[in-house]
């Protein structure tokens, strides 16, 4: 696995499905290790009960279905589908509520899902997913998508507070194309995990919401200031501009 | 590469050499050798990995004009396809040399004289070299490891005024941080057609840059551009003059817009995906949440709306 994570770290972001599904054919003992360890662009689906779309992952997967989080239907449709309890399917409807309401506040657009489902010994997993991609309403980006995956197990309370450890990733990718400026392509992805316990007082949804607003705080500064910020050193190593090479003359 | 999706099914040797030689193309400037190891331990069939090995290295030392030292130390030598006598064997024009290369090594093995009919007239030659002479020295100041070829592409054995030619000016500038989680490179390539009918050289470029930052994450910049100039023929030492001025130019008016690219992402280009804080610039009001449900159930004892 060991070499096999380090390949993905090194092929071009963009060519992430081909890189894996090729990993998965090298290895296929390894495939579960694989797909939980890789992420992959998000897919969407249409939810034409509520006209609503909605993202796949596998936590709302069943075969080859996937269920809607408006509906609570699987679609193409399934007979016996697995369904959350009542007491996680509502907490996942108000989920779905909220998280839209945010998701609409940082991203202007964009769509978003949510999938609750009971772990063993009175824990649970939720899953938040946003997918935002398009020209942006600036006009700068030809291209631009953000895949944010936030997964989170909450274990069971006790004393009146649970344990929450979140695994974030968001995949990133922004063009723009000029004549001028030719093709400009940055992207890539980085993933990051944080765990908390907290006084669940206020409800699960309000410690889950906040640990996922500061996570994407810190995983926007980081793609912004850091990985960004990185290449963009590397450019001027590799052509230093005329300033500082003028500065650097009285050294050599 | 092909796709079947045959899961249980072995992979042929054949199918694992065709996934190797796409991991390899795909690695990025100067990590080419971290790729290999990888896919080597992965295909667990060396005889696989030595076939795409051979088939793969020499193309991605072409495409990312690798650079390597002569044996002598004279100097170093680009692998370009301009260059290019046969699979193994490269002209250095500069010093008039032919160098092996051992491609998977990256290194040259040998070096010989080039021979008379490997080598442009001497008409060419001066103008190769008064604009190598020239390009070598922007290089030297612009990129602190840049190296720079000119290659004559077309029309070498022409001996004088009357007829066309082409060269081809390349060059490569990289860098490896690997303790830094940080490679890049900058590209490009000039070609120079001499239009002896027009007295005009067309200059037409391609610069590609790319940098990759994979510390707890992978990042990779992607960015290639064509540019276009031209300049009437004068001799070759003028001519060597304002080829290399053109290219000083476009390059840094290249290198600026990356710069503007790269202010553009952070204030504007970002902000169109995801926004630093809501439009209401304060943090999610997680704790009235209830309110938003406690509406949303209002409206629907009400009957308002979805």
């Amino acid at each position: 696995m060991e070499p096999a994570m380090d390949l993905m770290r090194r092929m071009p972001p963009g060519s992430t499905e081909t890189a894996l599904n090729a990993l998965l054919s090298l290895l296929p003992d390894h495939s579960l290790d694989l797909l939980s360890q890789v992420d992959l662009p998000l897919q969407v689906c249409m939810d034409k009960e509520n006209n609503k779309e909605y993202i796949l992952c596998e936590y709302n997967r069943d075969a080859d279905s996937y269920r809607s989080p408006w509906s609570n239907i699987y679609e193409p449709p399934l007979e016996d589908g697995t369904v959350p309890s009542e007491e996680m399917r509502n907490l996942e409807v108000e989920a779905n509520e909220v998280f839209s309401v945010y998701r609409d506040q940082y991203y202007e657009g964009g769509i978003s899902s949510v999938y609750i489902w009971e772990d063993e010994d009175e824990s649970f997993i939720a899953c938040f997913l946003i997918k935002k991609d398009g020209q942006g309403k600036r006009g700068y980006m030809q291209i631009g998508s953000w895949d944010a995956i936030h997964v989170i197990q909450v274990g069971p309370e006790e004393e009146g507070a649970a344990h929450y450890c979140l695994n974030s990733t968001v995949m990133l990718s922004l063009t723009t194309d000029n004549k001028q400026s030719g093709t400009f392509n940055l992207s890539g992805s980085i993933r990051r995990q944080m765990s908390m316990t907290l006084a669940v007082a206020d409800g699960h949804l309000v410690n889950m919401g906040k640990m996922i607003e500061e996570m994407e705080g810190k995983l926007r500064n980081s793609l912004d200031q850091v990985y960004f910020g990185k290449t963009r050193e590397m450019v001027c190593t590799l052509r230093p501009s005329p300033e500082v090479l003028s500065m650097r003359v009285p050294d050599s | 590469m092909s796709d079947d999706g045959g899961a249980g099914e072995p992979l042929s040797g054949d199918q694992k050499r065709e996934i190797a030689v796409w991991f390899l193309a795909n690695a990025p400037a100067g990590e080419i050798h971290y790729v290999a190891k990888d896919v080597r331990a992965l295909l667990g069939d060396d005889a696989a990995y030595e076939a795409a090995a051979a088939e793969a290295y020499p193309e991605y030392n072409k495409t990312q004009l690798v650079s390597l030292e002569l044996p002598d130390r004279s100097g170093d030598i680009i692998i370009t396809t301009y260059g290019e006598l046969d699979r193994n064997n490269y002209l250095d024009p500069r010093t008039a040399q032919v160098a092996t290369v051992d491609h998977v090594k990256q290194t040259c093995t040998k070096l010989r004289p080039a021979a008379d009919e490997e080598l442009p007239s001497g008409y060419i030659e001066e103008f190769r070299n008064a604009i190598d002479y020239e390009v070598s020295k922007y290089v030297g100041e612009a990129y602190p490891k840049g190296v720079s070829a000119v290659y004559c592409t077309n029309g070498k054995d022409v001996e004088g005024p009357g007829a066309d030619f082409a060269l081809a000016v390349v060059i490569s500038a990289a860098r490896r941080s690997p303790q830094n989680f940080c490679n890049g490179s900058w590209r490009s390539v000039w070609t120079l057609e001499f239009s002896y009918a027009f007295q005009l050289v067309e200059i037409k470029g391609k610069i590609q840059v790319g940098a990759h930052y994979f510390e707890e994450g992978n990042v990779q910049l992607d960015t290639d551009v064509d540019r276009k100039d031209s300049t009437i023929l004068q001799s070759p030492e003028d001519t060597g003059h304002t080829v290399a001025t053109i290219i000083r130019h476009q390059e840094s008016e290249y290198f600026s817009s990356l710069e503007e690219s790269y202010l553009n992402l952070s204030d504007a280009t970002f902000k169109d995906l995801r926004r630093k804080l809501p439009v209401t610039r304060t943090l999610f009001p997680w704790h009235n949440t209830h309110a938003i449900s406690l509406t949303r159930d209002l409206a629907k004892e009400l009957g308002i709306g979805k």
